[in-house]
């Protein structure tokens, strides 16, 4: 594309609230999810009679095993809620920041 | 695969991504069983359907973005099944599920670090990668660096991942054909490289596309199949799951908690799997298969929601293993070993989900099952050919030897020549390292994408000092140190070249080699003064609009 499109899709406000709202949504989701799995290797490795801790009394499902599956869970949901985000609200400026770039020309 | 054979072998343990404290396998030869009829027709129906699907796409496969990218046609949720295939390999079936079965709770800890890697990807890595790359992630990295450089690091640094990744599928696809087939193992490796040379060379990435995607189904659905009669058979309670376990299994409760690992070796591996999977040539190649971002972003989630899905299922089926295999006698065969009488599972330590399906669905269940095993192989190294090639063909060729003054014919038919070459090597290192223990080569895989691709593409991306020389002084210390820390650790060093101790401790080196990686380029890059660095600092800016905004990214190809 040429570089003017692009000079005045830098110049738009617009265009720096999507970069502050995008960055910021994957960089809180990306931290979310690696403290969340460095936490629980950090159980693994430091108290893993916690993991092993029974659910019920009596039971043999440890504390373990539904926290490995949210974990599991937790991985999709955050996908989907970035997803969600970046292909409706985040889209939707996007296009607007594009087109205004665009029609600028004429 | 009754109990007519004695087989003792490290055998799908050599494909699997398992690191070594994992793997768990036994040492000596792999024999032959009889040949299993239901499998084979079951996987000739596999491979005459797949055949019909790569005619059609050679049909439609006729400019380079049709063989690199299948002309961007691919939608979000085909990629996100595609992606699932590309990742899901034999190695996370067999190997995960017989990891859960010996280890219990350690075994979905392992599949954790296989899991977290993709909402990294989704939030940091997809979209970026769509909206700068046209083929391969060569393209992001040299976007506004030096292209005869940063593409040389690239493709080496691709053609060494795929070399491992394939040698290590290779090799397990010869064990597992043999023992699941009865057919022998040079056949089996001879008929997954023809098979894969044939579905990239004449179908490209269209017809690539397709054999993951229904190599996906079939294994989402076999799994499935096996966690449901699973859970039927335990009263649709995991308490009863986990409680009859616990009462067959000899560890007993420690079955139920994370075992003893160290911390640093765990951490390690996660790095490795986590980060390594953003730098995974072939996986990052598929981005450029749909038309735009948003569609890359859906890919990611499908992706994800499949994987993670997966991931649960073979816990499940490793803890059903345990309940429904251990300890049958028709499912154990007893073999002399160092003098002593060893119990063991028919077909070895990787074996658990194999004999669960004859369990639950019989002989012609086990069947579909091998096959699925045996599709699930050639699809991923069917991605791994086409990403190599298009390293050798796009990267190499096309713009470091002729510096861009060639055409699309002339580049598609070397990628051509290259699959055709790729296909060879793979035979003859799969045939060469038959009796070598190869589990370390996709952890080396890992460990190489973590440390060299993925700090050199993330920087390219997310960082304006980043300069041609700190991407390359940086990566290719990440490269070389992951290797050289490999092979002179445990694994490598003393099992394999019999030295008495390992010169590095660990086996996972990631945590040590990718943040070298991150420091070396941050260095380098701050110390080059020259006017080249200067002028792609000044680049960031055009590119990073691209990148958030799409704006003059590929398109989609009409189809």
């Amino acid at each position: 594309m040429d570089d003017p499109v692009i000079q005045r899709i830098q110049n738009n406000p617009r265009f720096h609230e999507l970069v502050h709202k995008k960055s910021s949504l994957s960089w809180t989701l990306a931290i979310i999810i690696l403290v969340a799995y460095v936490g629980l290797i950090l159980m693994i490795a430091l108290a893993p009679s916690v993991l092993g801790t029974p659910l019920f009394a009596g039971g043999v499902t440890t504390i373990g095993i539904p926290l490995g599956m949210l974990l599991i869970v937790l991985a999709f949901v955050l996908t989907g809620i970035y997803v969600r985000r970046a292909n409706g609200e985040f889209d939707t400026l996007n296009q607007q920041v594009i087109a205004e770039a665009r029609n600028a020309r004429n | 695969m009754r109990a007519t054979d004695r087989l003792t072998l490290a055998s799908i343990a050599l494909m699997s991504s398992l690191p070594t404290w994992a793997a768990g396998a036994l040492e000596g030869p792999v024999k032959q069983r009889e040949t299993n009829w239901h499998a084979i027709i079951i996987f000739l129906i596999f491979v005459a359907f797949t055949l019909g699907i790569t005619y059609w796409a050679a049909r439609r496969t006729r400019s380079a973005k049709d063989f690199y990218a299948a002309g961007g046609g691919i939608t979000g949720l085909q990629n996100g099944l595609a992606i699932a295939g590309d990742f899901m390999s034999a190695a996370s079936f067999l190997g995960i599920s017989a990891l859960v079965f010996t280890k219990g709770y350690d075994g979905l800890i392992y599949s954790l670090g296989f899991l977290v890697g993709w909402p990294i990807i989704t939030f940091l890595v997809a979209e970026r990668l769509r909206n700068l790359g046209k083929f391969t992630f060569a393209d992001v990295a040299s976007y506004r660096l030096k292209q005869t450089p940063i593409r040389s690091f690239a493709a080496t640094g691709t053609l060494i991942v795929v070399t491992l990744y394939l040698i290590a599928q290779m090799v397990g696809a010869g064990q597992l054909i043999q023992l699941l087939f009865g057919l022998p193992y040079a056949t089996a490796v001879i008929i997954v490289g023809v098979l894969m040379v044939l579905y990239v060379t004449f179908g490209g990435m269209l017809a690539t596309t397709w054999v993951q995607i229904i190599k996906a189904v079939m294994l989402l659905c076999g799994a499935t199949f096996m966690a449901f009669m699973v859970m039927q058979a335990a009263g649709f309670s995991f308490e009863t799951l986990f409680q009859t376990a616990v009462s067959v299994h000899p560890k007993h409760l420690a079955i139920m908690a994370p075992g003893n690992t160290s911390p640093i070796e765990t951490i390690s591996l996660g790095i490795g799997l986590m980060f390594g999977t953003a730098g995974l040539p072939h996986i990052l190649m598929r981005f450029f298969t749909v038309k735009d971002a948003k569609e890359a972003r859906k890919s990611v989630f499908y992706a994800t929601g499949f994987i993670g899905y997966f991931y649960i299922l073979t816990f499940i089926i490793g803890f059903g293993a345990i309940m429904l295999v251990m300890g049958k006698p028709e499912y154990t065969t007893t073999v002399m070993e160092k003098g002593k009488q060893v119990t063991q599972l028919i077909g070895g330590a990787n074996m658990p989900a194999i004999h669960l399906a004859y369990a639950v669905g019989g002989d012609m269940f086990q069947g579909f099952i091998s096959a699925v095993a045996f599709a699930t192989i050639l699809a991923v190294v069917s991605g791994l050919t086409l990403s190599g090639a298009s390293a050798i063909s796009h990267d190499l060729y096309a713009n470091v030897f002729a510096r861009g003054r060639t055409n699309e014919a002339h580049e598609i038919r070397v990628s051509k020549y290259a699959t055709l070459g790729l296909g060879v090597v793979a035979i003859l290192l799969g045939i060469a390292f038959q009796k070598t223990n190869v589990a370390f080569m996709v952890g080396l895989a890992f460990s190489v994408a973590a440390s060299a691709n993925f700090p050199v593409l993330f920087l390219a991306m997310f960082w304006r000092g980043l300069t041609t020389r700190g991407a390359v002084a940086g990566g290719s210390l990440g490269l070389l140190c992951a290797v050289a820390m490999i092979v002179t650790g445990p694994t490598v060093w003393v099992k394999i070249l019999g030295n008495a101790a390992p010169i590095f401790p660990y086996d996972n080196p990631s945590i040590f080699s990718m943040p070298l990686a991150f420091i070396v380029i941050w260095a380098v890059s701050k110390m080059d003064t020259s006017a080249a660095a200067a002028q792609e600092k000044a680049a960031f800016d055009a590119q990073f609009v691209r990148s958030m905004t799409g704006v003059g990214a590929e398109g989609a190809a009409s189809h």
